[in-house]
């Protein structure tokens, strides 16, 4: 039996017909065409699947639908302005290329503006350990740990200029 | 072409990633597409490993609502795939592996696929199995195939492959060698595990022709495999391929996989797209990943240290089937023959059938195992001549210049440069024969800089099209698998035809459209697809520069006018046109024409986007466009019967030096300094390079401690991320990664392939700073705190 929940997405209010054993990865890609967060696991451990629940970083393909009622859900897609211009994160991974094949790309960048938003300035071991739960295969993370380095560079030179 | 051009603008420089969609979210892999109408196949695999199929009962899963299609050898026509035709996509009188594809269902969606898998019933009947290679090549082994492709009789495990390389007197340079060396080592299964699975989707058009959407990265070799599919099922249509992002390939994506036949075969029966994407445990159950080997290696020096003979012996595990797994020998030969200089080489490759999952490709193409046992070897040599182990590598080092016993040609080689800065870096003396469970270790490497003639060709087809705005298509065979290739061909694209990055877009990734091209291995796609821009480029700028001459006069004197016309006080200067209407007084540069010898002159520089755009809208019905192609394909040789030629046009060289610290307690060991030093060429964009060293450093690190599939009695244990395990951004390692460029006269803008190498040098490295930090060596990959203990113990027992 389907049921009936509504949660917001990107600042939208959904409403969504959902089986009460689907995770919420499967609703964002299926059921709403958000394809931005990946499944790279489906068994929470890669961390492709990564979304914000009410701002905390959560592997969504094992994040049960029925939790999601009347939270916020901010995706990747939702994290550049409605006028297109990136967020910090995301210029910062182009500047810096955190990004590879991109498959983990926007997990990564959930997490880690997870970790911006609570620790403006975090040292590498911080970093890394944020980050433990999102795998990359390509980069080493090496050029992933400069990027997070330098957003939180753009967004506290942005603050000041605020 | 080599030399660095004059006041280059884009090359060289470390300009930010150009592929914005990854970072916003709208990058569309194949996970991501949907189209209508399109079902979704799951593929039941063997429950056994070795058994005849008696009977495949599908009449359940067909009842089943929502089942469209259930197929089985049975009810396919027989149609042998794989460069050996060794396999069937559906297997009908045996498995020989867990892996065997035994049927396939094609549904509505996916649990309604998974629910039709679970309802089909087959009947096995076992047959003695084989797992270890050694076993499997022993005369009363179980044969795993009866039969070749051709139908006769096989009469043992053993690939018709015997890939073998002899150059000089091994036995007479053996004799005469002061020192001698002679060890087994071995490596393990590993997987490429990119983070995208593996996926497709197939579909015919309303002609009979396939539209398959792919992960590969060889997408016209994977055309012609499809082409001869449909061929042999006797189909008329011809195929074409669509490839969009990847999620990482590292060798993964090099053949075409039994799922994408069996997905031709579905939207064969069905009529609609059929579309699969693996689940993390398929990815590691059902994609072939890197095989082990079992060497033995012997070297020999004289009194001075210089290398006397070098002989190795392989077997390599090649699992049920045959993929580019059993070609990787071609490509061990390399470091066999010319890591160092050896004058007397001698090596032999035996590919075995096993029972086990079969194997591919992956990063670095058989050299890491290869280099692997070398460079132990060198160490083993070096401590037995009294040698220190850089000092040893430095005395054989390879030169720039000179021919090798397999007739590669070297051209630039900065080896002995990247060894000193390991030194220096590493603080070598200090650290080295500490004793104090802290310890340094060096390798060394080369491979294919200059592309790979692996097959006839070793070409890329590249189109030009430049539009009547200014803007430049570029249109390519090649593929992007996240090296950052639509950044680099950008930078490359506005130095050749003198355009603006911004001014480039990059279309790829359709057979039909785009021209030819070998596909993105071999660490190729930087060297091919330079050439073939700085050939289309040179066209685009001598077409445009003509454009220029006709045109600009006329355009700069009505600009003038214009100009008096709107403002009395403007004085129309008077000018000489003369220069302008000869190209070879032109220049164009970040997309705009002036005069060579006059670019301060104000009045003779226009935007290029204007001239074009006067060039295509005449009004008189002489309106002209701008398009260029190029076809590169290098000077490089493939190898002859006695595996001998040079392979590529140049070759890329270095070394890596790691400092560890091993927990004697507990067997961990951690990487406290890790030197990269790396020749390539020149770097076209310093921070992509250093990219690829990352991130192939890190993997090759992963496959010196952590990584293994562990298999029993065939079936793959461990086939999920917590169990096989590649490194977090936990795992730290302290990475130094130095760019050497020597400035290659083959290369593009000096360009040399950096793709691969960095994963070669890194198991040997740490192996051999293991044992200076406590005295054991590990011969058996990976290095896991259990094996370690285990020797440090023993180490100590007998010390005792
Ligand atoms: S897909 Fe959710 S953790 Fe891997
Ligand atoms: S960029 Fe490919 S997995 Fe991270």
């Amino acid at each position: 039996m389907k049921r009936s929940i509504s949660f917001s997405v990107n600042g939208d209010t959904v409403q969504v017909e959902v089986h009460p054993h689907w995770n919420l990865l499967r609703v964002l890609r299926e059921e709403l065409e958000l394809t931005g967060a990946k499944q790279g696991c489906g068994e929470g451990e890669c961390g492709a699947c990564t979304v914000l629940v009410n701002g905390l970083p959560i592997n969504s393909c094992i994040y049960p639908i029925m939790e999601v009622e009347g939270k916020d859900v901010l995706t990747i897609e939702g994290l550049a302005s409605r006028d297109g211009a990136l967020h910090p994160v995301q210029e910062a991974f182009l500047e810096k290329a955190g990004v590879q094949c991109g498959f983990c790309t926007p997990g990564m960048i959930m997490s880690a503006k997870a970790l911006l938003d609570a620790n403006p300035d975090p040292d590498e071991e911080e970093i890394r350990q944020a980050l433990a739960g999102n795998m990359c295969r390509c980069t080493g993370y090496i050029q992933i740990i400069e990027s997070v380095k330098h957003a939180a560079a753009l967004l506290s030179s942005i603050e000041q200029e605020a | 072409m080599g030399e660095r051009l004059m006041d280059e603008l884009f090359v060289g420089k470390s300009f930010a990633r150009m592929d914005k969609d990854k970072v916003i979210g709208r990058a569309n892999f194949i996970n991501d597409i949907t189209l209508p109408r399109m079902l979704h196949a799951k593929i039941l695999y063997s429950a056994r490993p070795h058994a005849r199929i008696k009977s495949i009962d599908t009449s359940k899963a067909e009842k089943l609502m929502g089942v469209r299609a259930v197929l089985t050898g049975f009810n396919v026509p027989e149609v042998k795939v794989g460069f050996l035709g060794d396999q069937t996509p559906l297997k009908k009188d045996k498995v020989r592996q867990f892996r065997d594809e035994v049927a396939a269902v094609a549904a509505i969606d996916e649990d309604t696929a998974e629910e039709a898998l679970d309802l089909i019933k087959v009947e096995y009947e076992d047959l003695p199995a084989v797992y270890d290679p050694i076993e499997a090549m022993k005369p009363d082994a179980p044969l795993v195939h009866e039969f070749d492709a051709r139908g006769k009789p096989r009469r043992n495990n053993l690939l018709p492959l015997p890939w073998k390389l002899e150059a000089g007197d091994v036995r007479k340079a053996r004799e005469s060698s002061k020192y001698v060396v002679k060890d087994r080592f071995s490596t393990q299964w590993v997987h490429q595990t990119c983070m995208g699975t593996s996926g497709g989707i197939a579909e015919f058009d309303v002609n009979g022709n396939l539209i398959f959407r792919s992960v590969t990265n060889v997408p016209f070799g994977g055309k012609d495999r499809l082409d001869m599919f449909l061929k042999n099922l006797g189909l008329k249509g011809r195929s074409r391929v669509l490839t969009p992002y990847v999620g990482g390939s590292f060798g993964s994506k090099l053949d075409t996989d039994i799922y994408e036949f069996i997905l031709v075969l579905l939207a064969w029966k069905t009529g609609c797209p059929v579309k699969i994407v693996f689940s993390r445990k398929e990815e590691f159950l059902a994609s072939p990943p890197r095989q082990p080997v079992i060497a033995t290696v012997e070297q020999g020096c004289d009194s001075n240290g210089r290398l006397t003979f070098r002989n190795i012996d392989m077997i390599l595990d090649n699992g049920a089937y045959t993929s580019w797994g059993a070609t990787t020998p071609s490509v061990m030969m390399i470091p066999v023959s010319s890591l160092y200089r050896v004058p007397n080489v001698k090596f032999q490759a035996t590919c075995v059938y096993t029972n086990n999952i079969y194997a591919q490709a992956m990063r670095g193409y058989g050299n890491p195992q290869a280099t692997f046992v070398i460079e132990q070897s060198m160490d083993q040599l070096a401590e037995a001549s009294g040698i220190d182990a850089i000092e040893f590598r430095k005395i054989n080092a390879n030169v720039p210049y000179e021919k090798t016993p397999m007739d590669l040609k070297i051209t630039t080689c900065p080896m002995s440069e990247c060894l000193e800065i390991v030194e220096k870096r590493l603080n070598w003396s200090e650290k080295r024969n500490q004793k104090t469970s802290r310890g340094v270790g060096v390798a060394s490497f080369l491979h294919v800089g200059g592309g790979a003639r692996v097959y006839l060709s070793d070409a890329q087809g590249i189109i030009m099209k430049v539009d009547d705005e200014g803007k430049v298509t570029v249109i390519t065979g090649g593929t992007d698998q996240g090296q950052g290739s639509e950044t680099i061909i950008k930078q490359m694209v506005a130095e050749a035809t003198g355009f603006r990055p911004e001014d480039v877009s990059i279309f790829q990734g359709d057979t039909e459209v785009c021209p030819w091209d070998v596909g993105t291995h071999a660490s190729r796609h930087a060297f091919i697809t330079g050439h073939a821009v700085l050939l289309a480029g040179a066209d685009v700028k001598r077409k445009v520069l003509d454009l220029a001459a006709r045109w600009m006069p006329e355009m700069i004197r009505f600009d003038l006018s214009k100009r008096a016309r709107k403002d009395p006080n403007f004085q129309v200067p008077l000018l000489d046109f003369s220069p302008l209407m000869d190209t070879n007084n032109l220049e164009l540069r970040n997309a705009e024409v002036f005069l060579k010898d006059d670019p301060e002159n104000k009045h003779f520089r226009l935007p290029v986007a204007k001239i074009l755009r006067r060039a295509h809208l005449v009004g008189t019905g002489k309106g002209e466009m701008v398009v260029a192609e190029a076809f590169y394909d290098p000077p490089n040789e493939m190898l002859n019967r006695e595996g001998k030629g040079n392979l590529s046009c140049c070759y890329t060289f270095g070394a890596h030096g790691v400092e560890v610290e091993v927990d004697e307690e507990t067997g961990l060991v951690t990487i406290l300094n890790y030197v990269a030093a790396h020749d390539v060429g020149r770097a076209i964009n310093p921070m992509l390079v250093k990219g690829q060293i990352y991130g192939a450093t890190v993997m090759g690190c992963g496959y010196a401690l952590t990584e293994e599939i562990q298999t029993n009695h065939g079936r793959v244990m461990n086939p999920n991320l917590l169990d096989y395990k590649i490194l977090t951004a936990k795992d730290k390692i302290p990475i130094d990664p130095v760019i050497v460029e020597p400035i290659e006269p083959s290369g593009p803008f000096g360009a040399k392939g950096i793709g691969e190498p960095a994963c070669v040098p890194s198991a040997p490295a740490i192996v051999n700073a293991i044992y200076d930090a406590v005295g054991v060596r590990i011969k058996d990959l990976p290095v896991t705190p259990e094996k370690l203990l285990k020797a440090i113990k023993e180490k100590k027992a007998k010390e005792q």
